[in-house]
């Protein structure tokens, strides 16, 4: 009785709170003239994006300008999930070398980055690419090919209509792989007699692509950038934005992900490793059969959540104007005025994403929790 | 059979790793991969570390007095800091004035210190807490006791970065509690209300709270009256970390076993006499350690405040770098302030894994 009359209560004071929230925006709104809805959503956007994925004027819509932007964060996002995972897991191993530079180096490295702040230093990286780095003519070259200039970063890329080939191929040739895969093991379960799967992958993964080539008998150019006039043609290019983002994003994440590899490894039990050798089990089986599965179902809740926290840390991007949802949100509700449809579009992404990640993660976790008997 | 070992020709053990030569074989030089690593880590270090070490100090300008002299010196250019670092800590407080904010700081300083303390883990504490955050807050504003008063529009800096976090944390902690508790109610609506909350939170990033702070917050107020800039942010940064600070705490409040629920109902204590006596206490002391976390990446997240416009640590940075005398040393300015959030977080970050160490042994006896 008691909790129906506090819950009842509860309830009164939120909708009144509520109520009187949306009164008085609806006055302020009809005071400024602003009219509410989505509606704004089919007029003339009337500004320009510095990099778009898909095709973009100022003559468009601001339904299209929100896309370029949506799909801006998801290009940025995608690309430093994939690095990050693979740099932090090189640096959460180092942590554990047995080699005392490597490990001191991949400690010092996940202290630091750890504790500045990602904002300051997308700050560092940005005013680096644009302010010390020199002009296209000057351009640095590490390697044959990549030229890093305070234009951004130009990378040579393949073009070509043996691409599309080159694709299938690749598409067939995981297919064969993960079949083998079914078959190999079903094999050994049934005779014991294990196949080197990882060598023969490694081929059928190379032969793929190749074939595809050989049967589009269509020639493939790499594409390098050459220095014409002020700027760099061919290749392509990463604008200072993005690059500085990037960097950020990664840097920052991977210190996290090599923390959570690093406790994941540890997690498993000292007699894990013992029981393993005992086998006679070699230290690259030992890690794949026995280890990881374990230290697996600890890494995985704590990546997805670093997974999510570097998809909401790319909204820092409106910081240095790389044109991201926030940022192009932003600039669409300074214009219109629509400061509730625009925060709510904002919500409604990121929201959408970080379930989307969460329902992944988690279909992985069961799957690999599975293995648990 | 006893006899088997004694059979075997005796192994020699192997050599105990003694003095220098054998410290690095046995950590440097173990195998072939070790060896390669060695190697490959030394010649980058080689190849970044006394580079580093030229631009940062040993070609550095400490004493130009303009930027031109500091141009002409090819490392680091530290007399820009040396010039700007009123500027940089304090933002555009009044220069007369600004004992206050750095007093101040000194305060949020030495009450983060006095919690870090076991000594200090008692109610009492609360009372420093509220001590101290009034007396930052007549120190900053002033008004009374013969104190000038300053806007908060002209706050800037390090204390500010401070007073965000400080204040972030002292207010989103109580919040933070009750939606815990909430979300581990018996009451579906309550459950339900704090489950949306906390999920809508977190799942958003908190530049969208800041924005709807900044740009939303105006159009919820009646007409005529508003809310300043630096406390719309403020309200931002506390809900914000409510919700993270209450899944921390959930955590906690799932580790307590259920006989404890059920002994403190045995007893006859109301709801709130058993929380308060029997499951918060337990369930604080296991979440103490990731409640330090949250506050290292709340120190971390103040930063953000720069979009909207407020004058922290990096946006009074950022003002530094605006002065059309001193352009273009934003790596000095940047590496400055990275250094004060390193030494703040690094060193809190260090306390909560010493903290988590000696929690857990007192746990396991």
């Amino acid at each position: 009785m008691r909790a129906l009359a506090y819950q009842a209560l509860l309830v009164g004071v939120i909708g009144f709170v509520v109520w009187y929230l949306v009164s008085n925006t609806l006055h302020n709104l009809a005071a400024r003239n602003i009219t509410t809805g989505f509606a704004f959503l089919g007029r003339e956007a009337g500004f320009a994006i510095g990099e778009s994925m898909i095709s973009y004027t100022p003559a468009d819509t601001y339904g299209r300008a929100i896309e370029v932007g949506l799909l801006n964060t998801l290009r940025v996002s995608v690309i430093g999930v994939v690095v990050a995972t693979g740099l932090g897991t090189v640096l959460g191993v180092a942590r554990l070398s047995r080699n005392w530079l490597v490990s001191r180096l991949a400690g010092a490295y996940v202290e630091v980055m750890r504790n500045i702040p990602l904002l300051l230093q997308l700050f560092f990286w940005y005013a680096l690419i644009t302010e010390s780095l020199p002009g296209p003519r000057q351009a640095r070259h590490p390697l044959p090919g990549v030229f890093l200039s305070n234009r951004g970063l130009v990378l040579p890329t393949l073009r070509g209509d043996a691409m599309d080939w080159m694709l299938a191929g690749l598409a067939i040739a995981i297919a064969a792989v993960v079949v083998a895969g079914h078959w190999a093991k079903k094999r050994q379960e049934a005779s014991g007699r294990v196949f080197p799967l990882a060598r023969a992958g490694a081929v059928i993964l190379v032969c793929g692509p190749l074939a595809g080539w050989l049967a589009s008998g269509a020639p493939l150019v790499l594409d390098v950038p050459h220095l014409a006039g002020f700027n760099f043609s061919g290749g392509i290019t990463l604008t200072p934005e993005f690059t500085a983002l990037l960097t950020g994003l990664i840097i920052y994440t991977s210190a996290f992900i090599a923390e959570v590899v690093r406790s994941g490894i540890q997690a498993v039990d000292q007699g894990q490793w013992e029981a393993a050798a005992s086998l006679g089990l070699s230290r690259v089986r030992m890690l794949r059969l026995v280890i990881l599965p374990q230290a697996l179902r600890v890494i995985v809740p704590p990546m997805t959540s670093q997974y999510l926290n570097l998809t909401k840390n790319s909204s820092l991007a409106v910081a240095i104007g790389y044109p991201d949802l926030v940022s192009v949100v932003n600039t669409t509700l300074n214009q219109t005025g629509q400061a509730i449809e625009g925060i709510l579009i904002i919500m409604a992404a990121y929201l959408t994403v970080s379930l989307s990640i969460s329902v992944c993660m988690n279909w992985y976790n069961r799957r690999i929790a599975l293995v648990e008997r | 059979m006893p006899g088997r070992a004694a059979d075997r020709p005796d192994m020699a053990p192997q050599a105990p790793a003694m003095g220098v030569a054998g410290w690095c074989r046995s950590r440097l030089f173990s195998s072939p991969l070790n060896i390669v690593l060695t190697l490959l880590v030394t010649w980058l270090l080689f190849m970044t570390v006394p580079a580093l070490l030229d631009w940062l100090f040993l070609q550095a300008d400490f004493s130009a007095t303009t930027a031109a002299q500091c141009r002409a010196a090819q490392g680091a250019c530290w007399a820009f800091i040396a010039a700007k670092h009123r500027l940089i800590l304090f933002g555009v407080y009044p220069y007369d004035q600004q004992w206050r904010p750095l007093l101040a700081a000194v305060i949020l300083v030495a009450v983060i210190v006095c919690s870090c303390m076991r000594r200090f883990w008692r109610p009492a504490l609360a009372l420093l807490w509220s001590a101290a955050l009034l007396a930052v807050a007549v120190l900053m504003w002033g008004g009374v006791f013969g104190l000038a008063h300053v806007e908060d529009s002209r706050w800037g800096g390090l204390p500010l970065t401070l007073i965000l976090s400080t204040f972030g944390i002292a207010f989103a902690f109580p919040l933070g509690l009750l939606l815990a508790l909430g979300r581990r109610s018996d009451m579906p609506v309550i459950k339900a209300l704090c489950v949306v909350y906390i999920e809508l939170v977190r799942g958003v990033p908190l530049i969208s709270l800041l924005f709807m702070s900044s740009v939303m917050l105006p159009l919820f107020l009646p007409e005529g009256v508003s809310i300043d800039k630096l406390l719309r942010a403020q309200i931002a940064i506390i809900l914000f970390a409510a919700a993270y600070i209450a899944e921390t705490v959930r955590g906690g409040l799932q580790a307590i076993p259920k006989g404890q629920y059920e002994g403190a109902d045995s007893l006859g204590l109301s709801y709130w006499q058993k929380m308060r006596k029997i499951i918060l206490p337990q369930a604080l002391k296991v979440v103490i350690p990731p409640l330090v976390s949250i506050f290292v990446a709340l120190f971390k997240d103040t930063s953000l405040v720069v979009i909207i416009g407020i004058f922290d640590l990096t946006q009074s940075a950022k003002t530094a770098l605006a002065d059309a005398h001193w352009r273009g040393f934003s790596s000095e300015a940047y590496v400055f302030i990275a250094c004060i959030y390193f030494i703040f977080c690094f060193s809190i970050s260090r306390y909560s894994k010493a903290l988590e160490k000696r929690l857990d042994t007192g746990r396991r006896q």
